[in-house]
């Protein structure tokens, strides 16, 4: 009885693997064995920032293409890229590490509600049908598109300011969020730095009454900053400023200056001018 | 104009339907079914019925705010109607434990562990049912034979059902008057043929369902217990038996258009009674069960996803 | 048995509350906000600058491409600035503001109330009347109306339909238009008639409206080739492919115009529109419009100059009432919810609603339950419910799979559904979305 069964489930194992052998070798497929290589030294977050469907896209769009000048794994930076084109014999593409910004200063303080939104809590859905709840129609929903968009867990809404933060150190730039928000508040900025960086955190372009009269925080467009900036790093149009990341030399010049506080620096040491020349607004307000 | 003015996007009226309004609906076309079980099956049925809610009630409610730790949603109408549900499709003499064990596997098997009302797979009245009727056959075969306003609970005198009277072989059948009243043996609520179809007339006018479903499920069964019947009259009982006894039009009206488990086009709902009456037929003919329903619309339940996503709604101007 | 359309639709509450009521001219205001985007397409040029002095009728704002339109000052006096408004869009964009003065009418305008019944111009000399005058679609689509009057090369129209449906709740303009102009707008669709070269106009009326409709079957009896055709009333009737299917019995398919049936389809006010515009030289400068809701003291059909501010309109139904929770620009069912009583009157105007705070504010949203009844409304044969899920989880797609691009917005799942889903709000969403993703391709 046992020799049956031995015999006859060994037979089927035998049937199986013979079968089995065969497909393999009928259907292989052949792959480049080099994908695989520069698959295992991307960082498999199969976020799409690279603008391919996931690591493995990437990794055959790098094995195909004549050099990776236009491929960068935003997540891995300069270092994946580097292993990539040791991988590959080819020269790997420079690029400063990059991190999402978020330019609207709009918290529930500042920016009074005017009506009241009944809708699906959608970003897109809310953008479809007018310009937010407050006076300032560029401003932040609040609504968390961007962070649904996000794979990295890096960007938040701030329950009491009902604005999106991102955290630096989780923040992989591969623009997510930047896609995901209808009102294109989030930018790519250069990391700088210990991830000291200035920008101008409003793209409110109304005029400076109207936009002041939505919300305190907004740029008002009076170039100020622009005059006080040794770089030429900042530009006005449409009533707002903007600093040009790559000209910036982070010299805080701009920060007091700006009568609406707009212009944020992140992660920069105290300084004691600064505090004065607040605590010198307040008195004057 | 002191208050904020209020922006959402189209539509901006509702038609005022809601969950609960179609859950107590369908309770309401309940109402005649059940006074004929107090009639025939008299305190066995108000047991069974009360202990059967309350349990599912309970259960729902322990779960969703222990486990599931959410707002509990009891008042949506939805576990009392599976609780009443559950308890129709049971003997009246069953005893107390028992009836709480099937609550608690068509709310915490079929119903909850899916993701509560709108996620189950299955019908979860018919899970536990079920579940039930394999783990107690003994206890879920032996039928009260009815009498009127009876005062007896589990020592209610007990008889066989129509089908297992066909089964069986038997033609000593009670008379057609008496099935369509409900005097005869078997699951308290199913008895009574025109107070279901009281409730189904009430539940189309409502529009709380189509027509359908039941009339694809007793349309089939009509047909292919007739054709039977013709090859075999005899050895297969005429249609109107097949309509009037068992299950089939409490499963018909009631278990099969449940909203969740059954498919969303119209021609998917015809699809699917047409595979539930086949199924029922099948299994009560051929099968060892003298009675299918319950299985045929588990079965057809587990197809739903598929009637789904191959049988689309009419589309305008056609494809 | 009275025809209506095929598939789907439902039944609101028709709340007709200003049903009745005679059409009363609105006092001009003193200052006038036009939009220089009142129309689907783009948006028209500004012609004037600050300063300049206009008269009612002076074209302001030239057409900014094949479909757009032409717009034209409905009063005179001073422009006052080109700047940012917020209009029925919900965003800044740009407007005209003309400080008004005194009532001086282009000379060319014919303004007597004497009926111009005949009409000797060839199409192509109607149809430039017609883009001349700045006509759109008056029943809140405001698709330029010459655009729809040329159809693309191939096709020829059978016949002319005149959605006269008003299957909106509350609004009544239409309706009060065909009571009191139902000579003008009939000699309006003779014209358009003529213009798409049909000997056939059938005029689809919802059986709401009997006076309507015995009003218009008198009249026609003088017009050769317009019928009257009553229908069943059910919304959303006024739906261009729901009216063609229930008036003629044809279902335009999918991603085709209603000229690949041989239908065209023109509103009823559009109607009345063409015929000032071809017979008297007056552009579309004032509409009518219902101002409405329960809490309305007095719910009127207002004869409105274009630009005016909606608050204007409201003072004049009796103010603003204490509660109000939501002013809609159109009908509950597809109008737009505005953000201020400041949002002027545009040619697609057709109503102002008033909703309290209580009817307003949507209620809970709960899991779907499966119950289909959105499937069994949905005009378009669609699933609304697992587009609304495609739509949350951007499967695009299984969206286009099912397609998600016929919808046409009606709103009639998000009204039927008993656990409150904002089945519409997400599948606006995945519609434009979707529909971008095919434009990317074909491109």
């Amino acid at each position: 009885m046992i020799l049956i069964a031995i015999i006859s489930l060994g037979g089927i194992g035998v049937v199986g693997a013979v079968l089995l052998y065969a497909a393999s070798k009928k259907f292989e497929v052949y792959e480049d064995p080099r994908i695989a290589q520069v698959q295992d030294v991307l960082p498999a977050a199969n976020c799409g920032g690279c603008g391919y469907p996931g690591c493995s896209g990437f990794a055959a769009a790098c094995v195909k293409a004549e050099s990776l000048d236009s491929l960068f794994c935003p997540v891995g930076g300069a270092d994946v890229m580097n292993n990539v084109a040791s991988i590959l014999g080819k020269e790997a593409s420079t690029s400063d590490p990059m991190v999402a910004v978020v330019r609207c200063n709009g918290t529930c303080e500042a920016r009074p509600r005017t009506n009241q939104y009944d809708g699906a809590k959608n970003c897109a859905i809310a953008a479809s049908l007018y310009g937010g709840e407050t006076g300032c129609s560029y401003g932040c929903f609040g609504y968390g598109d961007c962070v649904s968009a996000c794979t990295f867990d890096a960007i938040h809404i701030n329950p009491e300011t009902l604005l999106p933060e991102v955290i630096d150190d989780k923040c992989t730039a591969c623009g997510a969020c930047v896609k995901a928000c209808p009102k294109n508040i989030i930018e790519l900025r250069k990391k700088g730095p210990k991830s000291r960086r200035i920008f101008v955190s409003c793209i409110n372009k109304d005029k400076g009454g109207i936009a002041k009269k939505a919300c305190d925080n907004a740029c008002i467009g009076c170039s100020k900053c622009q005059k006080e900036c040794p770089f030429e790093a900042i530009t006005i149009e449409n009533n707002l400023a903007y600093i040009d990341y790559q000209k910036c030399r982070l010299c805080r010049k701009c920060v007091p200056v700006c009568p609406t506080n707009a212009i944020h620096e992140l992660n920069f040491p105290p300084r004691k001018e600064a505090v004065e020349t607040k605590e010198t607004q307040e008195e004057t307000k | 104009m002191e208050n904020k003015l209020i922006i959402s996007p189209s539509p901006h009226i509702h038609g005022g339907d809601s969950i609960s309004k179609n859950m107590y609906g369908v309770l309401i076309a309940l109402v005649p079914a059940f006074l004929v079980s107090l009639y025939y099956f008299g305190l066995g049925a108000l047991i069974v019925t009360a202990v059967s809610v309350l349990s599912c009630v309970i259960i729902e409610y322990l779960i969703q705010k222990f486990l599931r730790k959410q707002e509990p949603t009891i008042w949506d109408g939805s576990a009392i109607l599976t609780g009443v549900l559950l308890a129709f499709n049971l003997p009246s003499n069953l005893p107390v434990w028992i009836v709480i064990i099937g609550a608690l596997a068509a709310i915490g098997i079929g119903k909850m562990p899916f993701g509560g009302l709108g996620s189950n797979i299955f019908n979860p009245a018919l899970i536990g049912r079920v579940f039930l009727l394999i783990s107690f056959p003994a206890q879920m075969t032996t039928w009260p034979v009815p009498e009127a306003l009876s005062t007896h609970y589990m020592d209610a005198e007990t008889g066989a059902t129509v089908l297992s009277l066909i089964k069986g072989g038997t033609n000593n059948l009670p008379s057609y008057a008496d099935m369509a009243l409900g005097n005869m043996g078997g699951s308290l609520g199913e008895v009574s043929a025109i107070a279901l179809l009281l409730g189904l007339v009430y539940m189309l006018v409502r529009k709380i369902i189509t027509w359908h479903i039941p009339v694809a499920i007793i349309g089939t069964v009509a047909i292919f217990t007739g054709i039977m019947h013709g090859v075999a009259p005899y050895t297969y009982a005429n249609p109107a038996v097949h309509l009037l006894s068992g299950g089939l039009l409490l499963g018909a009206i009631f278990m099969a258009t449940d909203y969740v488990t059954s498919p969303m086009s119209k021609a998917g709902m015809i699809v699917y009674g047409i595979g539930i009456g086949v199924l029922t037929t099948v299994i009560r003919l051929f099968g060892s069960y003298p009675e299918g329903v319950s299985f045929a619309i588990i079965i057809m339940n587990a197809l739903t996803p598929l009637i789904n996503s191959y049988i689309k709604p009419k589309h305008f101007g056609g494809k | 048995m009275l025809r209506t359309f095929r598939i789907g639709g439902i039944h609101p509450p028709e709340n007709k509350l200003s049903a009745g009521k005679k059409i009363t001219p609105l006092a001009i205001p003193e200052q006038v906000i036009i939009p220089l985007s009142q129309h689907i397409g783009a948006p028209a040029q500004a012609v004037v600058k600050k300063g300049d002095v206009v008269k009612v009728g002076t074209l302001i704002g030239k057409s900014g491409g094949f479909v757009s339109a032409n717009i034209h000052s409905s009063v005179s006096g001073k422009v006052n600035k080109i700047d940012n408004a917020i209009d029925a869009s919900g965003y800044k964009r740009s407007a005209i503001y003309i400080d008004v003065e005194g009532d001086e009418w282009e000379e060319s305008i014919d303004r007597s109330n004497q009926l111009a019944k005949t009409c000797a111009l060839s199409a192509k000399e109607i149809i430039d009347k017609i883009t001349e005058a700045g006509i759109v679609g008056m029943g809140g689509a405001t698709f330029p109306t010459q655009v729809k009057l040329m159809p693309p090369p191939g096709n020829k129209a059978e016949v002319l339909i005149i959605n006269a449906a008003e299957c909106e709740p509350y609004l009544t303009s239409d309706h009060s238009l065909m009571m009191e102009k139902g000579e003008e707008t009939l000699c309006g669709i003779s014209i358009l008639m003529k213009a798409i070269e049909v000997d056939k106009a059938v005029i689809g009326i919802e059986k709401n409206k009997p006076d309507a409709i015995s009003h218009f079957e008198n009249l026609a009896k003088e017009y050769k080739g317009i019928e009257v055709m009553p229908l069943k009333s059910r919304y959303p009737q006024g739906g261009e492919k729901q009216l063609i299917d229930a008036v003629i019995r044809r279902q335009v398919k999918s991603g085709s115009l209603p000229i690949s049936v041989g239908a065209v389809v023109q509103n009823v006010g559009t109607a009345y529109a063409v015929y000032e515009a071809v017979q008297k030289n007056k552009p579309l400068i004032e509409r009518v419009v219902t101002v409405t809701g329960k809490n309305v003291s007095n719910a009127s059909n207002l004869l409105v100059r274009i630009g005016t501010p909606i608050s204007k309109l409201i003072d004049a139904a009796g103010g603003l009432p204490v509660n109000t929770g939501k002013i809609i620009g159109g009908g509950p069912m597809m109008g737009k919810a505005l953000i201020s009583t400041e949002v002027p009157v545009t040619k697609g105007s057709s109503g102002i609603l008033l909703l309290s705070e209580a009817e307003a504010v949507r209620k809970p949203m709960y899991n779907c339950i499966r119950c289909a009844k959105c499937v069994n409304v949905c005009p378009m044969g669609l699933n609304p419910t697992l587009l609304m899920d495609a739509t949350e989880f951007s499967n695009w797609e299984l969206a286009e799979k099912n397609n998600i691009v016929d919808c046409i917005e009606c709103g009639s799942c998000s009204y039927t559904c008993p656990a409150n889903r904002v089945l519409l709000d997400y599948i606006r969403l995945g519609k434009g979305k979707v529909m971008g993703i095919i434009r990317a391709r074909k491109s």
